[in-house]
Parts: C-alpha cells; sequence; structure tokens
C-alpha cells in the first residue's frame, strides 16, 4: 500500500503549477527529461559514483548515548548528512539537478539559498560540471552567513544579494524565478527544497530519497527492525522529505517534522506554517501559506536561516493534512539548548536547522520511553552557524571579538593542577 | 457581447488599436491613485489594467515592484481594488484587474468575482495562474459574466497556444518578451512573430504588453496588435515629479500612439 496519494502534479489537493505561462515549456521539458534520466541506467550509475566518490556516501549512522540520556529512555541514532561534501544533505538534490541541467545543455544554473548551504552545493557542482553559477540570497541571510558567501564566490559562483521584501530566502527564490523567466533558454534553475511547481516537489524529493533509503538499511543492521520514530527540521521540507519516504508506508513508525518556532507562536515571530498559516499558493505550489486577511505573505523570524520560510512544500501539505506526519514548532531557545547539548555531550556541532530536529526529539522522548528507537535526520553541520552561536551564547562580544575562560600569566607553570 | 468585445469592435471601426494602461491600485496611496486613474481614462486610456499590490510579484521588474512595496505601506487592503475598478468605470475606462492568484484565493474565488463584477470590472488577467490550474475561477468568471484573460509566451508551443486561447475571454494577453515587466529600449521581433502564432489559433483580440515605453513603441506594437499594454512607464511617471502631470503627457503621447500605426 502506499500511502502518499501523489496523482500527477498533485499531493491530494497540493502542489499543482502556479506559474506564468512563459515557464510552462521549461517545466514540461524538465519534467520529461527527469523522467528520462530516471530510467536511464547511465544516468543512475554516474548519480550513485558522485555519490559515492565525490559525496561520501553512505553518510554513517551514529548512535548517541550521551544525548539520548538526556531524551527520556529512547535510543538515538543520527543520520550524518552533516558529514557529506560541502556539509549538509542538500548536495543529493544539487548532483542529480546539475547532471540533469547538462543532459538538457543548459550552460547555467542558477539557485536561491536561505542559510547557504544549498547555494554552496550548487556553486560546487558547478565548478565541478562546468556550469555557469548564479546564487539569489536575501540581504539578511548574506549578512548572517557571511562565511557560506565566502566560500560560493570562492567556488566561483556569482552572488547576489536580494534586498527586496524581508531580504530572506523567499525574496531570493523571487529574484531566482525572475532571473528564470528571463533566461530559460538556457538557464536551469535548481531550485533547493520540496516545492515550486511540478516537477519540483517531487524530482528534488527522488533525489533526496537516498537519505531514507540508506538509514532504514544501516538502522536495520543494528537493532533489527524500524525506528518508532522519525524526526527532521522543515523549512522547505527537503530532508525531511528525503529521510520520510523511506518510512512513508510503515504505520508503526511516527513521522515528526519540526518547524521554525522562532520566538514563540504567540509572539507572531515565527515560520510555523502548520500552527498559524492556512492554505494558499506561493512560488509555484498550492500549500500552506503564512498569510494575512488579504492573502499578502507574512514576514517570518527564526535563528536559523534555513527555516526562515514562509511556505512548506506540498507533500507536507498533505502529509501534515493527512495525518500521516506530524508537526511541531520548537522555538530559538529550544534548538539553541539542544544545539549546545550535542556540542557538549556527543562533541558534533550540528546546523542550527538540524538542531530543531534535535530538540524536537527530546520533547517526544520521554512519551515513547524506554527501549524505543529515534532517528534523526541531522541534516547538516555546524560551521556556518558558529558565529550566530557564538553571539548566542555569549562566547563573544558585539565587535565578535572571543572571550575566554582565563588568561595564562607568566607563572601559570607553577600553578594549576599541579 | 461583452464591454470589452464592444470596446475592441470600436476600436476596429475607427481603425487603430487599443491603448491599455496598468496602474498599482492604491499606488502611491489609495486618494492619488484615484485622482491617477482619472488622469488615465481621461488621457486616452481605452482599457484600464487595476493592479493588486502582492509582496511577491515574481513576473514584474523593479518599477512595479517597488510601486506594490509603497502601495502596501500606504495602507493597501485588497478591497480598495473594488473602489479602484469602480473609479475606473466611473471615468469612462473598461477596467480590467491583474493580480497574482494567492490574494484571490483567500478572499474566495466566487467573492471575489462577484464583488469585481459589481464594481464594473470586465475582467481578471491572472500571471501566475494558467488555465490548466484555474478550473474555480473560470466557473466563477462565466457565472459573473468576467473575462478570464490569460498569458501567451514566446515558449508558448502551438498546442498551448491553442489551449491557453480556448480559455480566454475578451482579449490574450501577448507577453512579447521572455522576461518580468520594465521598460525596454526595443520591443523586439519577437512580439510580431508571437502575435502571428497567435493569430493563427485565435479570433479574440491580442494585447501586446511588456517593454512598450513611447509613442513610437506603442505606433510600431499598433501595426500588429489590437491592443498595446503598457504598465511599467506610466508606473514610472506616476512616481516621479510632478507624477499626475507626467502621467498625463505620456498617456497622451501613448494614446497618439496608436492612432498613427
Amino acid at each position: 500500500m502506499t500511502t502518499t496519494q501523489q496523482v500527477g502534479d498533485r499531493f491530494g489537493d497540493f502542489g499543482g503549477r502556479y506559474v506564468p505561462e512563459a515557464l510552462v515549456a521549461a517545466l514540461d521539458e524538465l519534467d520529461a527529461a527527469r523522467t528520462e534520466a530516471m530510467a536511464d541506467p547511465d544516468f543512475l550509475a554516474e548519480l550513485d559514483r558522485l555519490q559515492r566518490d565525490y559525496t561520501g556516501r553512505p553518510s554513517p549512522l551514529t548512535e548517541v548515548p550521551r544525548f539520548a540520556a538526556h531524551a527520556g529512555g529512547p535510543r538515538i541514532f543520527l543520520k550524518r548528512e552533516d558529514l557529506n561534501h560541502t556539509g549538509s544533505h542538500k548536495i543529493n538534490n544539487v548532483l542529480g539537478q546539475a547532471l540533469l541541467a547538462v543532459r538538457m545543455g543548459k550552460r547555467r544554473v542558477i539557485a536561491e539559498t536561505g542559510a547557504g548551504q544549498h547555494g554552496v552545493a550548487t556553486a560546487t557542482a558547478a565548478a565541478l560540471m562546468g556550469l555557469e553559477c548564479t546564487v539569489y540570497m536575501g540581504q539578511v541571510d548574506t549578512e548572517r552567513q557571511a562565511l557560506n558567501v565566502a566560500r560560493m564566490r570562492l567556488l566561483g559562483a556569482e552572488v547576489v544579494a536580494v534586498p527586496t521584501g524581508s531580504g530572506t530566502l523567499k525574496d531570493a527564490i523571487n529574484e531566482a524565478m525572475r532571473d528564470w523567466v528571463t533566461h530559460v533558454g538556457h538557464t536551469h534553475y535548481l531550485l533547493g527544497t520540496v516545492t515550486g511547481p511540478h516537477p519540483f516537489p517531487t524530482m528534488v524529493r527522488d533525489f533526496h530519497a537516498v537519505i531514507g533509503q540508506e538509514a532504514r538499511k544501516q538502522l536495520d543492521d543494528v537493532v533489527g527492525g524500524l525506528p518508532d520514530a522519525v524526526c527532521a527540521c522543515v523549512g522547505g521540507g527537503s530532508n525531511a522529505i528525503g529521510i520520510f519516504h523511506a518510512f512513508r508506508d510503515e504505520p508503526s513508525v511516527a513521522l515528526w517534522g519540526f518547524e521554525a518556532g522562532g520566538d514563540g507562536i504567540e509572539t507572531g515571530r515565527h515560520a510555523a506554517r502548520f500552527s498559524a498559516g492556512e492554505p494558499g499558493v506561493l512560488h509555484g505550489a498550492s500549500t500552506y501559506v503564512l498569510q494575512d486577511a488579504d492573502g499578502q505573505t507574512l514576514e517570518t523570524h527564526s535563528v536559523s536561516a534555513g527555516l526562515d520560510y514562509p511556505s512548506i512544500g506540498p507533500e507536507h501539505a498533505f502529509l501534515h493534512d493527512s495525518g500521516l506526519a506530524r508537526y511541531a514548532p520548537v522555538t530559538d531557545r529550544e534548538a539553541m539548548d539542544a544545539f549546545s547539548l550535542l556540542c557538549r555531550t556527543e562533541g558534533i556541532i550540528p546546523a542550527i536547522e538540524s538542531a530543531h530536529a534535535l530538540a524536537g526529539a527530546l520533547r517526544i522522548g520521554p512519551e515513547l520511553g524506554e527501549g524505543a528507537v529515534v532517528l534523526i535526520n541531522l541534516s547538516g553541520r555546524g560551521d556556518k552557524d558558529v558565529d550566530t552561536a557564538a553571539r548566542w551564547f555569549g562566547l563573544v562580544d558585539d565587535e565578535g571579538q572571543a572571550h575566554v575562560d582565563g588568561e595564562a600569566g607568566p607563572d601559570v607553570d607553577e600553578g594549576g593542577d599541579a | 457581447m461583452s464591454v470589452l468585445d464592444d470596446l475592441f469592435a470600436g476600436c476596429r471601426e475607427e481603425g487603430r488599436s487599443a491603448l491599455v494602461g496598468y496602474l498599482p491600485a492604491g499606488y502611491p496611496d489609495l486618494p492619488t491613485s484615484l485622482e491617477a486613474i482619472r488622469t488615465l481614462a481621461d488621457a486616452g486610456a481605452d482599457i484600464i489594467e487595476v493592479g493588486v499590490p502582492y509582496t511577491d510579484p515574481l513576473m514584474d521588474g523593479p518599477v512595479v515592484e517597488r510601486a506594490a512595496s509603497t502601495a502596501l505601506r500606504s495602507g493597501f487592503r485588497l478591497t480598495d481594488v473594488f473602489t479602484v475598478v469602480a473609479a475606473a468605470r466611473d471615468a469612462g475606462a473598461v477596467p480590467v484587474v491583474m493580480t497574482y492568484w494567492n490574494p484571490v484565493l483567500r478572499y474566495g474565488v466566487d467573492r471575489f468575482a462577484q464583488d469585481l463584477a459589481d464594481a464594473g470590472g470586465a475582467g481578471l488577467i491572472t500571471p501566475d495562474l494558467i488555465p490548466d490550474e484555474a478550473g474555480a475561477w473560470r466557473a466563477a468568471a462565466e457565472e459573473q459574466d468576467l473575462a478570464p484573460v490569460f498569458l501567451v509566451a514566446p515558449s508558448s508551443t502551438d498546442a498551448r497556444l491553442r489551449s491557453t486561447t480556448q480559455a480566454c475571454r475578451g482579449f490574450v494577453y501577448v507577453a512579447s518578451t521572455m522576461g518580468v515587466t520594465g521598460v525596454r529600449d526595443a520591443v523586439g521581433s519577437d512580439a510580431e512573430r508571437l502575435v502571428g502564432r497567435t493569430r493563427a489559433v485565435t479570433d479574440l483580440p491580442l494585447c501586446v504588453g511588456l517593454g512598450v515605453s513611447t509613442g513610437d513603441q506603442a505606433a510600431e506594437v499598433a501595426g500588429f496588435a489590437d491592443g498595446v499594454i503598457v504598465g511599467s512607464a506610466l508606473v514610472r511617471a506616476l512616481g516621479g515629479p510632478d507624477g499626475l502631470g507626467a502621467l498625463r503627457r505620456l498617456t497622451e503621447e501613448l494614446a497618439a500612439g496608436v492612432r498613427r500605426a
């Protein structure tokens, strides 16, 4: 039995193509190309080879007992997408789409990015395959993710800061769409998440499905069965769909998506689409949207740039409405506490996005209890977030100068632990 | 016959094309916007495209996008669009609304169609709604005798030109270049070619948009199209010094242009 009721370009009532007519031909071309490619053994072999030799797949599965000691009983396993080349799950989809771009004869790729992870992955694939690359990034995000801007530029990509609107991910997508509609002849829009017009939600999911396929097998090798719960953070929702997909037909597995609760739902400063959003249309898809009474998109807030987005992939909207997956908000504070806990108990610095999934697991752990097994998608690593975290925890002053715990004097050798 | 059919028949009798002028409702604020709509009608626009300011206008270039932001900051509410539509009709022009889809969806498709018809609107142009997704809207439009106006683009296949124009009433919006709205130095040969391809599959009037800003360009486009759509150039005129005066002068130049072809 399949529970993902996908008919054509729709997931239940969600999905579709809400786009300018000018893009329809390109979407049809892309849909035909990806359908043909996914049935072509040569394409799949090349993608497998890149995943193994370039990305470093399969990514490991790591049990984290010292972290789990704070979760009220369950054993906890992390799917280590943070150890992929470029530092997150984003590379899975990017390599697939970049191969498609080459196959379609496009010479240029464009991308939007929030936290910068998708932009870095796209710039990386473009360098690898000799494609021109332009990455659109909200002005606010270029400031809070300056390191990733530098990484993209080192890789030869052009990075364009988008000052309009809220200066975040949604505005970067608007600008990328404008570029695409103007240059669609030679440019592929390498969309980074499971939203947008058909075929993007399906195609991006299929390129990330490897996450769940690997994790299911790896976990079975260790525990001899399925997890009781699978946890992932949800911005657009690509890492979540990637890990959910292999478990979607297993009723014993609870699928949990954790959204950005920001300062708290009650403050209005958050990006929790399933707590405060309504069905609508944004960026080409029918899905849940944070919007006002006039259908204007609301501004969002999250400490994590990658979750700071007013909409969500249409398949998640379907999983939500059908009860096949559950979604809950995690506040900035809960996420940062979980971030710190993983650093100190396991020596792993997670992306702040992924820390939302960690916090969610800590919350549901006690209900699951002793002996339960929780699988968390650790979708990215936290190198890019060190500055944000250092400020959050007061490790640097306002100028970014580090605080230290003590200062070694000239007579340090004579004191201390002698 | 709908009011749009009458209008294009009248223009054909006069041996000219129609001038279609776009302005966002509530820009720069609601009172000025109403004044601007009256100016546009008085100076010679036959059809007025009333734009709905939207937070995420992904088909629009910087001029229209900034105007939308300004209107939203000035407190634009969706129901204001009906006030502006009524003003356009009262000033003697034929009003149609141009909007991204989410505001209509949120308001309620049937309710929006009803209120638009009550205000005197003749139709709705939907830049991010293709006929494939427009079942509910097409039914509501039929019910209210409103014209659904969809876009065709240079990248549209002949099959899509046929299916899209079959879903249109009133006229077809021919988006002449691949890209977003904005002023262009040259209108481009794409426009004439696309009009030719579209003519082959429909008898509906064809209005060409995206890029026209001068009387000469309007005359050039009027040589092969039934209507000339001007947007960003009017918005820019209204936003500059002596906005209403500049808007009037440009509209008069364009109205002379469509009569010169």
